[in-house]
């Protein structure tokens, strides 16, 4: 019996340069997208995979959405409770910390000081992979027709994930941090040494350019810089595993990420980042005389040894470093600081301790006590 | 008329449809780039390579074998973000191989396809080292990673495999 080949073969032989041709073009012209150009075969693939990725994907979300929001509602109403009690607790705690942020918005308007605020992140659910361990790509269902563009920064609010690599019209794939072709800016949480953090084709991301004779914690965090104009400054990157000697002068510190990126689903793309001042406007008017308390170092009380501490006063003695200091009230409403300008108090300064360091603070040096 | 994909080796050749030929190679594809979203450690699996070796050693024809190995490798290729041809020089060199091997050995053992996929595997992973070498990069090589991924790919070939046996037709 002759076979298929053998009874077609002409078309046999045609369709093999065709395709072979086909190919060919493939591999070697670039089709334009939105932003930047992509081959064309990988269009293709993306193609033909993604819509079957997110018909699975929002079939399961469906499935998963009917179960657990219509038929699995055991423990709803005890988990509504502890979820009411925790929101009271966070309204005791939210009161406390709005304080400490109206005094550190004001310091930064003082300062002049302008922070990178994310002014616009798209939600995107996570469709599928490359599949491979020495590409370490996901897919998200969300494209140029949403607005993402290359090199946008991918997040999860455990921390960062990725940054946008290719877009599709309704898909982009997004490079991982653990990818050996990454670079994030990072630093130290607390000894704010700068390096960068690059994959490893083992998925273990690594920090480096950490110089060795330097003091690196285990357990440390780690928080993007902002250095690399991608991933906004401040955002965890993971925690130091362990540190060791590495390569040259240099330190090899694996860092184990902040995300969950064995388990994604869902993500947040970061589509617009602002630079902006602190919003003081909500503060209330600020006095000339609590601007120049917070620039210039303030005027002592008279003393008075036989009284004892008020609650709420600044403590006489400077408290260390990084110490909490709840009973300090905000600078710019110290109602009872005077201007030194008049000059002719001459009883104990406070101590300088509790006012916010300035430019103007930091030349000035504060007042000895006189006899 | 007869619509099948079949080899002209006379001894212990195999076809398959149409349909289980290009079917299973696109299942394992897409299996490849879905499942490990749920499941992370699938990643540490190859479907298109275990596929490409399991019609390499069936068909036994070292150009169906290669073309095969091809098709499934730049498609791997495209959903990644590395240069097209990687995966798919890497694989026309196994499905090569493993046509040609078949020939001469017995593949329907599972200990002889175990340590086949065993030593694929790593021809495959050294194949893309050197791809890899020669465009610039510097890749690390980890042999306990990839002697272990090994394992892990061959303990899965011998089930796969038995379970695409039931898709051979005898020529």
């Amino acid at each position: 019996m002759e076979s298929f080949f053998g009874r077609h073969k002409n078309a046999t032989v045609l369709a093999a340069v065709l395709f072979a041709q086909l190919l060919g073009l493939a591999t070697q012209i670039k089709t334009q997208t939105d932003r930047g150009s992509v081959r064309l075969v990988r269009y293709w693939a993306v193609a033909a995979i993604t819509p079957l990725e997110k018909g699975f994907v929002h079939t399961q979300d469906w499935v998963r959405h009917l179960w657990s929001n219509y038929l699995y509602l055991r423990g709803v109403r005890q988990q509504n409770e502890q979820l009411k009690q925790q929101i009271d607790q966070m309204r005791i705690q939210q009161v406390r910390l709005q304080e400490d942020a109206n005094q550190a918005r004001r310091i930064q308007a003082l300062l002049a000081f302008k922070e990178q605020y994310i002014a616009q992140t798209v939600a995107a659910q996570v469709i599928g992979t490359s599949g491979t361990e020495q590409s370490r790509i996901v897919y998200i269902d969300r494209g140029s027709n949403d607005g993402i563009r290359p090199d946008m920064a991918v997040i999860t609010p455990d921390g960062i994930v990725g940054k946008i690599l290719t877009v599709y019209p309704t898909t982009s794939q997004v490079l991982e941090i653990t990818d050996p072709q990454s670079g994030v800016g990072a630093i130290l949480e607390k000894s704010r040494l700068m390096g960068i953090l690059k994959g490893s084709p083992t998925g273990q991301p690594h920090l480096d350019y950490i110089m060795s004779d330097e003091k690196v914690e285990v357990g440390e965090n780690v928080i993007t810089s902002g250095g690399d104009q991608i991933y906004p400054k401040g955002l965890p990157i993971g925690k130091v595993v362990s540190v060791g000697p590495g390569r040259d002068l240099y330190l090899n510190i694996p860092v184990k990420p902040a995300a969950a990126l064995d388990s994604l689903e869902e993500v947040l793309v970061i589509t617009q980042v602002v630079d902006k001042s602190p919003d003081t406007t909500d503060l209330g008017p600020i006095r000339a005389a609590d601007i120049l308390a917070q620039r210039l170092p303030s005027v002592p009380q008279q003393k008075q040894p036989a009284a004892s501490p008020v609650v709420g006063e600044a403590p006489a003695t400077p408290p260390a470093p990084g110490a909490a200091q709840p009973q300090a009230k905000p600078p710019a409403t110290q109602p009872q600081t005077k201007p030194p300008a008049t000059g002719v108090t001459k009883s104990k300064p406070n101590p300088p301790v509790v006012k916010p360091k300035s430019p103007a603070t930091q030349s000035t040096p504060p007042q000895e006590p006189r006899p | 008329m007869n619509l099948t994909y079949t080899s002209r080796e006379q001894v212990e050749v195999y076809r398959f449809s149409w349909p289980v030929a290009i079917g299973v190679p696109l299942l394992a594809l897409f299996l490849q780039a879905f499942v490990p979203v749920h499941v992370y450690f699938f990643r540490a699996f190859d479907l298109p390579l275990l596929v490409t070796i399991f019609f390499g050693i069936s068909r036994r024809n070292p150009i169906t074998g290669l073309s095969t190995g091809a098709a499934i490798g730049i498609f791997q290729d495209a959903l990644s973000h590395q240069p097209i041809g990687l995966f798919g020089i890497a694989k026309t060199c196994i499905g090569y191989l493993a046509s040609s091997i078949g020939v001469k050995l017995d593949v329907d053992n599972p200990g002889s396809r175990f340590l086949m996929t065993y030593a694929f595997y790593i021809v495959h992973q050294m194949i893309c080292y050197a791809l890899r070498g020669m465009m610039g990069e510097s890749p690390a090589w980890h042999w306990g990673h990839d002697l272990g991924l090994a394992l892990a790919n061959s303990l899965l070939a011998v089930v796969l495999f038995a379970g695409l046996d039931r898709f051979k037709q005898r020529t």
